[in-house]
């Protein structure tokens, strides 16, 4: 269970990228985050595995406090939280397996790590999720070879190898072309009731979170201002979250943000 | 701006200039007639001593002639020079690549702490800043004549060189690899190994390659000065007015260096 109280995200002296967010999310459910770009939704993610560090508040995986942990603390908290982002963020140059077994760098040891010696486990479980996912075919074949679809599942591959107790994904189809998209959310929505995992995604594609996801949760300016079920979601939740902006220009704040296909009426 | 349909007849006939490269005309006329100002100086105070040239060149001429036809008579000193020379290069490559590699990492803003990029820097800059003739001065000075100086001296100058442009290429790398990295819950080396290695890695093998032939070159340079290898055969070459021997000299450095660095640029780009 994820629990996140009165989060606050402050980058320098600007005005707070997260203001006070309170969010929680049990059990194996699929949710998925919507919001303009700039709203925080990149930073909420990152804020929970500390590539972003919170201002204030408090973050707690299964009663496991997550704010102010050091060094080695962290990193042990950090392998039990998996990660997909939007830019599949693969070793290029390495290849399916080895960015599969980099999964397992927080398990290792470092000279394990550098002679890829990985125990038989790891091995035995790297395949059977890439066959999971019908990547185990390109085992030895470089990351920077495969298509961006097979790239993302990839990645999804290295995040189950840290049998993470939760899954944070930052946009993770919006790379991909609307067919491959809708087959890695499909993808998330089943791996997510097969492992019994709760599953957080960052998504510009409305329709898709309705389709793939239990519960929605739109933001807005750093606030939580939806929070429901697909069937709840409505016109007036869409406008109350994408409604009345005008221009990128006013979120610029939110470094972690890329592109916004949020409707946009200008021009 | 201006409204669409008369605009193409209202303005026709607009100039347009490249702007100026320096925006100031004071500044910019200015630089010239101070480049202009200096060279006369420059020229009128150095002592161009004409007659001193036209004596040189015959001498220059005879020195030629004994040269031909290059002598390849000692070939046994010539290879125990080049071998000598290619074991200082090879030695000296092996150890600053394997140097520069910690400290290209030191020296990379994004991957290392403030102290930690201070002392980087810094052993790049000294090791930067002098001529690798001055450093093998410096090295036959401290460890006597013979190819060790030469190998402390390239190592360093390859450090210099390497080092430097490694962590430019680390500054460069895609973050979001790391990023990755870190997410999974990777310390500070295995980050290094997954995220970053990889990365650099074309680059890597591309400068040491590239620095194994500039070595090479170098080798010969410091041998005069008395750090071993071919330039110390050279330099008694010419210290004996054996012209025709020292010529082949040259020829040979010129055709090691065309093969090297014809290997060189076909590992580069095998690399990928």
């Amino acid at each position: 269970m994820l629990e996140i109280t009165n989060l606050v995200k402050r980058y320098g002296q600007n005005d707070p990228v997260l203001k006070g967010l309170n969010l929680k999310v049990e059990g194996s459910s699929v949710v998925s985050i919507v919001g303009a770009s700039g709203a925080g939704k990149s930073t909420l993610l990152r804020c929970i595995n500390r590539l972003v560090e919170p201002t204030s508040g408090s973050i707690k995986l299964n009663g496991h406090e997550l704010v102010n942990l050091r060094g080695g603390e962290l990193r042990h908290s950090r392998r039990r939280i998996g990660m997909v982002f939007q830019g599949f963020n693969l070793i290029d140059r390495l290849t399916v397996m080895e960015n599969v077994l980099s999964g397992r760098l927080g398990y290792v040891s470092f000279f394990q790590a550098l002679t890829r010696r990985f125990p038989q486990s790891d091995i035995d479980r790297a395949f059977s999720l890439m066959e999971r996912v019908g990547i185990a075919h390109y085992a030895d074949k470089r990351a920077d070879q495969l298509s961006g679809g097979e790239r993302q599942r990839v990645a999804v591959v290295r995040a189950l190898m840290q049998e993470p107790q939760i899954l944070l994904a930052d946009e993770p189809t919006a790379s991909l072309d609307p067919k491959t998209s809708q087959q890695i959310m499909s993808l998330l929505q089943s791996l997510a009731s097969e492992m019994s995992l709760p599953v957080l995604i960052n998504i510009h594609n409305v329709t898709q979170a309705r389709m793939y996801t239990d519960r929605i949760v739109g933001m807005r300016h750093g606030q939580m201002i939806f929070d429901g079920e697909p069937k709840d979601f409505n016109q007036d939740a869409l406008d109350a979250i994408y409604g009345g902006i005008e221009s990128p220009e006013e979120d610029g704040a939110d470094s972690g943000q890329q592109a916004s296909p949020a409707p946009e009426a200008t021009a | 701006m201006t409204p669409g349909k008369t605009a193409i007849d209202a303005n026709s006939g607009r100039v347009w200039k490249k702007p100026p490269f320096i925006a100031n005309p004071w500044v910019r006329y200015g630089l010239v007639a101070i480049t202009l100002a200096y060279l006369y100086w420059a020229f009128s105070t150095l002592p161009f001593d004409w007659q001193r040239i036209a004596e040189g060149l015959p001498r220059a001429g005879k020195i030629f002639g004994g040269a031909f036809p290059p002598s390849f008579e000692r070939a046994g000193l010539l290879w125990t020079g080049f071998k000598e020379s290619f074991q200082i290069a090879f030695l000296a490559t092996l150890l600053g690549v394997l140097l520069s590699v910690p400290i290209a990492v030191m020296a990379a803003r994004n991957v290392a702490p403030l102290p930690m990029y201070i002392l980087g820097r810094t052993l790049i800059i000294v090791s930067r800043s002098f001529h690798p003739v001055i450093v093998a001065i410096l090295f036959v000075a401290a460890v006597g004549f013979g190819p060790m100086a030469g190998i402390l001296t390239l190592t360093l100058y390859s450090i210099g060189f390497v080092a430097k442009l490694l962590a430019e290429e680390i500054e460069e790398i895609d973050w979001g690899q790391v990023e990755a990295m870190r997410s999974v819950g990777a310390g500070y080396m295995k980050i290094l190994v997954y995220g970053v290695f990889p990365q650099i890695m074309p680059r890597q093998i591309g400068l040491s390659m590239y620095q194994l032939d500039s070595n090479l070159r170098a080798s010969a340079v410091v041998g005069i000065v008395g750090a071993g290898g071919i330039g110390g055969t050279l330099m008694n070459a010419f210290g004996r007015y054996d012209y025709d021997f020292a010529f082949a000299i040259l020829l040979m450095i010129i055709a090691i260096i065309l093969v090297s660095e014809g290997l060189s640029g076909w590992v580069r780009k095998k690399v990928w």
